[in-house]
């Protein structure tokens, strides 16, 4: 019940906004905000209920949906899952608060980011396969509307790219769903899309390959694997920033869940054949798009390419196949959405005082936003993987556990996280370091209230989570065992 | 003896009459002649009375088809069929018939002028009602044809209902072309009973059954029976009609032939392939995929350059006729395709009526000096919609979302059982490529909603007339909105009511 009031709290808040009149602005932001901080008090309210060292699902709940399609309402969540709605509910809020100053249409937009909250993290708990496909397309509409109307230029170029694309993965899973619905009836004669059914049952390895193919086309391109990341540097740097924001710090993460929670374990044979490839993939993908970031101008594309290469850590960790990888993905999502989070933000909080993201257009900032300057060093070197913030715990851990899988691979992604470095560092060189050259520049204001209201719990739990990552690492730790034991399970 | 000869011999037997059977359709007919008469006595009855007594008429055959909901039998000797199908498809159309009726109630004029649609509108509109839920319960080929008559030359004159040149053209067309294909069904007909030397459907799965049957006639007219159907329910090489005929009749009708004529047509489709038929499922599965095939691909592929949301949506319906044909090439082995075709038909009549009332809507909106010859349907009219009108803007996007078939919406549901059915008969390959058509189309539908949402609306919009007051509009919008979310919240009871059409009785 508590997890169902989580999931549906944000669902409400968006209906409530609606029923706002249009010329209350106030009110309407007032209300997003109610909505989104009690959606987080009940995450909170949700973790300390939270059992550690249980390696199974948790205060989850079962309802009839469908029975004819052997459809259910079955929700719940386990040591993966709960960081991640964890991550989704303080992230939102944040967002929220960042949309505070928005001009256009506030209700509509507001509205749309609290659906957008209810779809991701229904992804992120939904333990019936058919559940998890009506929440993983729902997502597309809100994020469809975020991008398309509120954009910036090309908005309706990157809008519809990013629907189509992700669509067609969707609809290839649908099939895969379809057939491993099927193949469960046939073998047991129980028409159901239980996760844990289907997880269960027996499949032929030469069934499991092209079942996790059809996975694999919509949690590659959802991710984005390299190749299929094209449409993400468009939605990403299209989008108002504060839906960029939720798009890299959450949505971003359905699609490494989506390997980890169901290709896995429904699939281990044929992710264990599908291996090298996305390994290669992923190391290909890390040191593809650093090169790419590396030569960007406008400092919003590069922190999207540079968020498609942190996902390639990601990935790898995850079909390294051993615990550490597995945790350590686990840990990097999280630290991942804050990281990237923050270096939206603050991209968002510079274009608001200056009207452009060209990182030539900048230089010396420090010297005339200082306390700025030092948010986004932390945050940089956050993202830069410094020990003892959190990037370094996540990306140590899959590194360690591509390490003990195939040395070539982890020495190939080492590279990969100079060159983040290099990337990241130069730019921000480029902007904050430096003599401060242009007029405009010298007159922006530092941070307000509201936008170290923002920062500050980002700031925060970079620092924290970096030190003290134990209480997020113990938690995932049994449920990432029992996804290794999944997938080390010999074939019958 | 040559079954020819065979039946020659036999005296004509003189069906005992089953009034029960048939009590919907006689409520049709009856509604319809009253109307009619109505019309050429008073002719200056107004158009709430003419809607109010054609909604009375629906209404009583509604009530008849819930009296007869458990009746299972053959009736007629084997003439008219009352099983699943039957069922569905007169609930389904009577659904329909109330929609159209409030659509075409509140007409194409705008607040205070003349409405130029002749009352006869009514009248006609329960006729081809009357033909379609004869055609969904016919199970002998030359009430097929009868019922199929009924309802084509109501609607060639529904479709030219107004004074307007592209609606006679429509009409002109459609005329044609309708009058072409009912030729080819007709030979088709005479060919099947050539070949088994009966017109009743359970004769004919019998016949079909006997290896020393003449097999080479049979398929020959199995093939131009297809191509009858094919016509009705636009599918691809048949189907050049329908861009035409939906942009230049009336909106109202051309909300009601995409919807309820499918629904008609596909119910007798799958009665006489996957019932009749059944037994030559080998000859004709691969013809009837491979047309899916095409309709798909090229109903959606053309949808994507339209310029203009009624031709569009024609489009987006030779396209779904596409995904339909899966089900019917599914259901000759599969039971439950035929139960996902019927549920689909429903759930894709509310989703494209939905779209079309909003098209109507937006032409109320016309600058008030504009003659009524031009249609506001063209994409350039709805830029900005979101803005001057959300609420219709809103349910556009139900509309769209639901046709792309976007979870949780009823289309989603729709798709999702003929593509369970069709894995299960076996047809993985057409399920793929149904796949690949529902992404092409996000293309199409999406544009709409880019072009109400996402484009500013064009200079001239201040000249708008106001959209003054649209009860009986409004009211269909609201239905069809409705059941298009609450059918994809919760979609149990029709699937459940949808299974009970498995079992076909000739």
């Amino acid at each position: 019940m508590l997890l169902t009031a989580t999931l549906f709290a944000p669902l409400v808040g968006a209906l409530l906004v609606a029923l706002v009149p249009a010329a209350r602005q106030e009110t309407a932001r007032l209300v997003a905000l109610a909505a989104s901080l009690a959606t987080l008090a009940l995450a909170v309210v949700l973790a300390a209920r939270f059992r550690t060292g249980d390696p199974g699902f948790q205060l989850g709940m079962t309802a009839e949906w469908v029975p004819a399609f052997g459809v259910s309402y079955r929700v719940g969540v386990d040591g993966v899952s709960l960081p991640l709605v964890l991550l989704t509910a303080v992230l939102t809020p944040l967002a929220i608060a960042g949309s505070w100053r928005m001009a256009d249409r506030p209700r509509t937009y507001l509205g749309l980011l609290l659906v957008l909250e209810t779809a991701m993290m229904g992804v992120f708990v939904s333990l019936d396969l058919f559940l998890f496909y009506v929440f993983w397309e729902a997502v597309l509409v809100p994020a469809y509307f975020l991008i398309g109307s509120f954009g910036g230029e090309r908005r309706v170029y990157a809008a519809v790219k990013f629907f189509v694309y992700t669509l067609l993965g969707g609809l290839i899973m649908l099939v895969g769903i379809i057939a491993l619905f099927w193949l469960h009836q046939e073998a047991t004669g129980t028409p159901t899309f239980d996760y844990q059914a289907l997880v269960d049952f027996e499949k032929a390895p030469s069934t499991q390959r092209w079942l996790f193919a059809a996975f694999f086309a919509a949690f590659a391109i959802k991710t984005p694997v390299w190749p299929f990341h094209t449409w993400l540097p468009d939605a990403y740097t299209e989008a108002p920033t504060t839906t960029t924001v939720l798009l890299a710090g959450v949505m971003s993460k359905l699609g490494v869940y989506g390997f980890l929670r169901f290709a896995l374990p429904l699939f281990p044979d044929g992710a264990r054949w599908a291996q090298p490839v996305l390994l290669i993939l992923a190391v290909v993908g890390i040191l593809y798009c650093a090169l790419v970031a590396t030569m960007q101008r406008d400092f919003k594309t590069l922190v999207a390419y540079s968020s498609v290469s942190h996902l390639g850590f990601i990935v790898l960790g995850i079909f390294a196949f051993n615990l550490q990888g597995l945790q350590g993905g686990v840990f990097y999502m999280v630290a991942h959405g804050l990281v990237i989070g923050g270096l939206f933000f603050v991209t968002g909080m510079l274009e608001e005082r200056r009207g452009t993201r060209r990182i030539d257009e900048f230089g010396g900032l420090q010297q005339a936003v200082p306390r700025m300057a030092a948010v986004m060093l932390v945050i940089t070197l956050g993202s830069v993987a410094l020990p003892g913030l959190v990037g370094f715990v996540g990306e140590f851990l899959t590194l360690l556990g591509a390490f003990l899988e195939n040395r070539v691979y982890a020495v190939l992604a080492t590279v990969g996280v100079i060159l983040g470095a290099v990337y990241l560092l130069w730019a921000y060189q480029r902007m904050w370091h430096g003599p401060l050259e242009r007029e405009e520049n010298r007159a922006i204001p530092d941070l307000n209230g509201r936008e170290w209201a923002i920062l500050a719990p980002l700031v925060a739990a970079i620092i924290v989570l970096g030190l003290f990552p134990r209480p997020v690492l113990e938690r995932v730790e049994p449920s990432a065992q029992r996804v290794v034991e999944q997938t080390q399970a010999p074939s019958p | 003896m040559h079954p020819l000869a065979q039946a020659n011999t036999q005296p004509l037997p003189l069906p005992q009459v089953d009034w029960r059977a048939i009590a919907p359709e006689l409520a049709l007919l009856v509604a319809g002649v009253v109307l009619l008469l109505v019309v050429a006595f008073w002719p200056r009855t107004g158009r709430t009375v003419l809607a109010g007594l054609t909604l009375a008429g629906l209404a009583v055959a509604a009530a008849l088809t819930a009296w007869n909901w458990d009746l299972e039998r053959v009736a007629f000797e084997g003439a008219v069929s009352l099983d699943g199908i039957t069922r569905y498809a007169r609930a389904a159309l009577l659904a329909v018939g109330v929609l159209t009726t409030l659509m075409v109630a509140q007409g194409d004029a705008r607040e205070g002028e003349p409405d130029d649609s002749p009352p006869e509108v009514y009248p006609l509109l329960l006729l081809a009602l009357l033909g379609m839920v004869l055609l969904a319960a016919a199970s002998d080929l030359l009430v097929v044809f009868i019922a199929l008559e009924i309802l084509s030359l109501s609607l060639y004159i529904l479709a030219g209902e107004t004074r307007r040149v592209a609606a006679q053209e429509a009409a002109m067309k459609y005329f044609l072309l309708g009058a072409f294909s009912s030729a080819f069904l007709l030979y088709g007909i005479a060919l099947c009973y050539g070949a088994t030397g009966t017109t009743n459907l359970l004769g004919i799965a019998r016949a079909s059954g006997d290896p020393t049957g003449d097999g080479t006639l049979l398929l020959a007219g199995v093939g131009l029976l297809a191509v009858g159907f094919l016509f009705k329910v636009s599918a691809v090489p048949f189907h050049m009609w329908t861009p035409d005929v939906y942009q230049g009749t009336p909106t109202p009708v051309a909300a009601f032939m995409a919807a309820a004529t499918k629904v008609a047509g596909f119910a007798v489709f799958l009665r006489v392939f996957s019932g009749a038929l059944g037994g030559l499922v080998v000859s004709w599965r691969p013809a009837v995929a491979a047309v899916a095939v095409v309709t798909m691909l090229l109903g959606a592929a053309l949808a994507v350059v339209q310029t203009d949301l009624k031709r569009m949506l024609a489009y987006s319906s030779i396209s779904h006729a596409g995904y339909l044909l899966i089900g019917v090439a599914a259901a000759a082995t599969v039971p439950a395709a035929v139960s996902a075709s019927m549920f689909y038909l429903l759930v894709y009549a509310f989703m494209v009526m939905g779209a079309f009332m909003v098209v109507q809507y937006v032409s109320r909106l016309g600058p008030p000096d504009d003659d009524a010859v031009r249609e506001r349907s063209s994409l350039d009219d709805y830029r900005g919609l979101a803005r001057r009108h959300p609420w219709a803007a809103g349910l556009l996007a139900v509309f769209m979302l639901a046709l792309t078939g976007i979870p949780p919406l009823s289309g989603f549901w729709a798709k999702y059982y003929v593509f369970l059915s069709a894995i299960e008969a076996g047809l993985t390959w057409l399920v793929v490529v149904a796949v690949i058509s529902s992404v092409i189309s996000a293309f199409f539908y999406l544009r709409v909603l880019v072009v109400a949402y996402l484009q500013e609306p064009v200079g001239e919009a201040e000249a708008e007339a106001a959209p003054g007051r649209a009860p009986a509009l409004g009211l269909a919008l609201g239905l069809a909105g409705a059941l298009t979310v609450l059918i994809g919240l919760a979609p149990e009871a029709l699937i459940s009511a949808a299974r009970s059409a498995e079992r076909i009785l000739g």
